[in-house]
């Protein structure tokens, strides 16, 4: 048995089918997958990510020990509840973790990491932080809950679910929270889509996940959420990106801050570092599904698929790649697929945004 | 979850049918369709393609994964089904009408050698 969020019982009654995800016992889909996606790009869709580690950086240094921390630059963030997408990089220049940072005061910051990597970014930000300065407070939050409502119609289903969000949210520009007593609403997501990440008290958590449901939200599991994301472009720790490649490689080079006179962890690896290979996308142009680690043939030398799947709003194959820097989008290219060379096209993600294919 | 006691299993979760003009008919189990989930390509053998037993013929894939598909018995391929091809989902929604070959055995005794219903439950059982 694995580790379980407050809402595994939700996912039981509901009819999951559980699978392990990073020690967690975790929903994979409610029947299926291919529904459960389009739920998300026509409607709405909830995802229960609470095996994702929110983590409180607070007190007297926080705003320079994560400017010191993250690729990207938190002075970006002047406003209380703006977010930020960054990756937390090692000295050597490769990714520790990808995550999204929210300000809310100046000695009150919310990061919130990958289920996966929960344990080393903990270790790694405590031992960081001991460095850095005795003042700070770096407090994991396993006391909230987090619950994912995706799509179309995701707040005005939050809304009408969870009385008294719409008048703190409706002017909630993407890529900003409000907070609500100890509920947190962030307009933020995995999917490509609108909607809202909501953090709520464990104890809150199932209620929350019924009166959603109730007001005609899908349950949606692990399986729908790694198309959604892959047709977004969105990368995935573990997959995309790890402690062996640099975000310069890895289609993150818009989150990493090189230009200012900042220092930050990695940067000057970084800066040393020419990158060679880029990481973009393929649509598969014969039959058949495109997966992780299969090889590509490039004109300009091989590459390898990072995630590969079964479009469901395209109807095709799609996949990230890391391919030779020179491969450009229109270029045809091959993969082996078991066995047999397939041919895909290089084309530049999102796949799909909002509902509509952009490619 | 269906097992159809008319037809035989290979632990590989394929079912074959023996039919009177003496071919084998396979399809995937049930319950391999549920492992599998929502499929999204299948990927079916030439006609006329020679199999041993065990041999690898086909593959099914879902969004999740790949799955080969094993020659239950040794045989010529005779006829492969176009229709789920054509349209995958036609395997989630029944998986013993949506057949994907048929093989002209070696020895249509072979048949004889694979799993009835009870015993393809018990594999399954193991699994769990």
């Amino acid at each position: 048995m694995g580790k379980r969020t407050p809402l595994y019982a939700s996912h039981v009654a509901a009819g999951a089918r559980i699978v392990d995800f990073a020690g967690w016992d975790m929903p994979l889909h409610y029947g299926s997958q291919i529904e459960e996606h389009h739920a998300v790009r026509r409607g709405a869709g909830m995802f229960d990510v609470s095996h994702m580690l929110i983590v409180d950086v607070r007190r007297a240094g926080a705003r320079p020990f994560l400017r010191r921390l993250l690729a990207n630059n938190v002075d970006k963030l002047t406003l209380p509840g703006k977010a930020l997408y960054t990756c937390m990089l090692l000295p050597d220049g490769g990714v520790l973790d990808d995550l999204i940072v929210y300000h809310f005061a100046e000695d009150d910051f919310r990061i919130v990491v990958n289920a996966g990597t929960a344990d080393k970014d903990l270790a790694w930000l405590s031992l960081q932080a001991e460095r850095f300065d005795a003042e700070l407070s770096i407090t994991p939050r396993r006391d909230l809950a987090m619950i994912a409502v995706q799509g179309p119609q995701a707040r005005p289903a939050v809304w009408q679910a969870v009385p008294g969000t719409e008048e703190a949210t409706a002017g909630l520009k993407p890529f900003s929270a409000a907070r609500i007593g100890e509920m947190l609403i962030a307009r933020t997501g995995y999917t490509g889509e609108d909607g809202f990440e909501l953090m709520v008290p464990v104890k809150a958590a199932p209620f929350v996940w019924q009166a959603l449901a109730e007001a005609g939200v899908k349950p949606i599991g692990l399986g729908a959420r790694d198309t959604l994301r892959l047709e977004a472009g969105m990368n995935l720790y573990g997959q995309d990106m790890d402690e062996n490649v640099s975000p310069l490689e890895s289609g993150l080079a818009w989150t990493v801050d090189l230009a200012s006179a900042r220092d930050f962890v990695g940067k000057a690896a970084l800066r040393a570092l020419q990158p060679v290979r880029q990481l973009t996308g393929l649509l598969l142009l014969d039959a058949g599904v495109l997966r992780g680690h299969q090889k590509v043939r490039t004109p300009h030398g091989e590459g390898e698929i990072t995630s590969g799947t079964f479009s469901p709003t395209i109807g095709k194959s799609i996949a990230l790649a890391r391919l030779p820097l020179q491969s450009a989008a229109g270029e045809v290219v091959e993969v082996e697929v078991r066995g047999r060379r397939l041919r895909a096209q290089v084309v530049k993600p999102p796949f799909v945004r909002n509902g509509k294919i952009l490619i | 979850m269906q097992i159809p006691a008319d037809l035989k299993y290979a632990k590989s979760h394929e079912w074959a049918r023996l039919a009177d003009d003496g071919l084998v008919t396979v399809g995937i189990t049930d319950h391999a369709q549920e492992l599998l989930g929502d499929i999204v390509f299948l990927e079916l053998p030439e006609v006329g393609k020679v199999v041993a037993r065990g041999e690898e013929c086909a593959v099914v894939e879902s969004v999740k994964a790949a799955s080969d598909i094993y020659a239950p018995v040794a045989g010529e391929i005779v006829a492969v089904n176009q229709q789920p091809v054509d349209r995958p989902e036609m395997v989630n929604e029944d998986a013993y009408a949506a057949w994907l070959f048929r093989i002209k055995p070696d020895n249509a005794a072979d048949i004889n050698d694979l799993l009835d219903a009870d015993g393809y439950q018990q594999v399954i059982d193991a699994e769990e």
